[in-house]
């Protein structure tokens, strides 16, 4: 299992790599939304601050819609799908390496618009070891979600519009976690504060993680 | 569907049948189109409509009427009967409906969807009765849900100044509510019955697993709590006798209500399966009989119908 999900992790990073879709596109795109919000917000600095955590985060969240839709365009061209069914290759080392492939792409994307968080909006951050930890624990929610609702919407051509419709109000919790420890971690709170929200993206990862591994055989046949 | 047909060619007679210019798929329509179609000779080429037995046709009505007369009862007994609150007045009627709603909306009509979308994907288990069922209790879930959104804004406005607050109970009702939005548009793709069924299973059970998560997080994001405390002052000792006995029949008659509406839509559910598979058959003879009612020749009606037409003279129709 686990040497099918490096093989397939590192086929999809091996495209990003030669491709930069998610470099050239999907990040200058984050940005680009974080200005926005600005734009929205209005110039005064301290509400961008205290806004900072959760357009930081829903800035996330649509990066990953996007590094889902190229996740799953990948496999759809070429029959490739269908080559992936039949080369014999564990379905959960599938999951695990196509989310892992997400996952990296998108923590880059998240150091990206946590550097535009900071210049842009001008927040401080008082305990970076909390923006860190909800960084990778949100990545891999938001991850194997994505993987999972790819894999289902994969062969559909409503795809681009509902795939985001299906994912977004299914990953809510990491947006509010995400959001209240990036709160607690600017404000220099103590761990206390962010510790049922850490351990509420830990049950998040947990089980969508075991969904993942357990489902993704059938889903893929029923795609 | 309609299959679009040419009126000069559905009211055409026998010779300019004959000499129009034949499409590829009519020159090969006999040989193997058109076969299962009119193998038949002229009679019923369709399954028959599947329709129920005697006895759930009773049931369902049963049902009906002691879900509509519970209601009436319900509304009658809440606007007329029962006595105002001290401190709400008037808008504590309100509370007759909202719960029975919110019950039928968070918990019977999801915890249905859940369980017919496991039991559809357990292997033992699978048949599209299940699917079917969570789809039902789905669309009628969504129904409630909007009611019980609809009717917790009504009672919010006067009593907290506001139609929305951001409670953890509204927040995680809306969000059920768009994850059930969801699983709708995904049925709604057109896909092979068992493709569907599958797939819709899948998006709901993730779905189900989500609501808890999310019902913790909104509750720990805003704990401004005021939701159970509705249902929990009404509930206090000094409640009027009549005010509980209303609640809890309209607990019953919303519960009925929603029973009633499942069967109906499972059976609308039965009916749409049976025309998605039908459809182009029933054009076809629709068309035929349209064809016969014009009074093209009886002979190559006849023929055309027995499926024993050389190429040239198989019905347009037929070929489409």
């Amino acid at each position: 299992m686990w040497r099918d999900a490096v093989l397939v992790a590192g086929k999809d990073l091996r495209i990003e790599a030669r491709s930069r879709v998610a470099l050239s596109q999907v990040a200058p795109f984050g940005l680009i939304a974080l200005v926005l919000f600005a734009f929205a917000l209005g110039p005064d600095r301290s509400i961008m601050i205290k806004g900072a955590p959760g357009l930081f985060w829903v800035a996330v969240l649509f990066c990953t819609v996007l590094a889902v839709q190229r996740s799953v365009s990948v496999e759809s061209a070429d029959g490739a799908r269908d080559g992936l069914r039949l080369s014999g290759l564990d379905p959960a080392g599938l999951f695990l390496g196509k989310s892992c492939a997400i996952a990296a792409q998108l923590i880059v994307l998240e150091v990206v618009l946590g550097a535009g968080v900071v210049v842009l909006y001008g927040a401080r951050v008082a305990v970076p070891w909390l923006v860190v930890v909800s960084c990778l624990l949100g990545t891999v929610g938001l991850a194997t979600t994505g993987t999972l609702y790819g894999a289902l919407s994969s062969g559909l051509r409503v795809r681009e519009t509902l795939l985001p419709f299906l994912l977004l109000p299914i990953v809510t919790p990491v947006l509010l976690a995400g959001t209240r420890i990036w709160q607690a971690a600017l404000a220099g709170g103590t761990p206390a504060d962010a510790s049922p929200w850490l351990r509420l993206l830990v049950v998040f990862d947990a089980v969508y993680v075991a969904m993942g591994v357990v489902v993704f055989g059938p889903i893929q046949e029923s795609a | 569907m309609t299959i679009p047909v040419d009126p000069a060619m559905a009211s055409a007679t026998k010779n300019t049948m004959m000499d129009a210019p034949a499409s590829p798929l009519t020159t090969s329509s006999d040989a193997t189109n058109s076969a299962p179609a009119s193998s038949t000779s002229g009679g019923a080429v369709t399954a028959p409509i599947p329709t129920m037995t005697k006895r759930a046709r009773t049931v369902e009505s049963i049902i009906g009427v002691i879900a509509l007369v519970g209601t009436v009862a319900t509304v009658v007994l809440g606007l007329w009967v029962t006595p105002p609150d001290e401190v709400q007045g008037d808008l504590v009627r309100l509370v007759y409906v909202h719960p029975g709603v919110a019950w039928v909306a968070l918990y019977a009509a999801f915890a249905m969807a859940a369980v017919s979308s496991l039991l559809y994907l357990w292997p033992r288990t699978r048949s599209l009765f299940w699917d079917r069922l969570a789809a039902a209790s789905v669309e009628v879930g969504v129904v409630f849900n909007i009611c019980t959104l609809a009717s917790g804004a009504i009672w919010g406005r006067p009593t907290w100044g506001v139609w929305w607050v951001w409670d953890a109970r509204l927040t995680s009702t809306a969000v059920l509510l768009v994850l059930f939005l969801g699983y709708l548009a995904l049925r709604r793709v057109p896909a092979e019955p068992e493709v569907r069924a599958r797939r819709s299973a899948f998006v709901a059970l993730f779905a189900a697993v989500d609501i808890p998560i999310v019902h913790f997080s909104v509750l720990w994001w805003r704990t401004l709590h005021q939701g159970a405390t509705v249902l929990n002052a009404n509930l206090s000792p000094q409640i009027h006798g009549s005010m509980a006995w209303t609640l809890l029949l309209g607990f019953v008659a919303l519960t009925l209500v929603f029973v009633w509406m499942l069967l109906v839509r499972y059976r609308i559910g039965v009916l749409e399966d049976w025309l998605a598979g039908n459809e182009l058959d029933l054009a076809i003879e629709e068309r035929r009989a349209e064809g016969v009612a014009e009074g093209v020749d009886e002979g190559v009606a006849g023929r055309v119908a027995d499926g024993v037409g050389d190429g040239s003279t198989a019905d347009p129709v037929g070929a489409v």
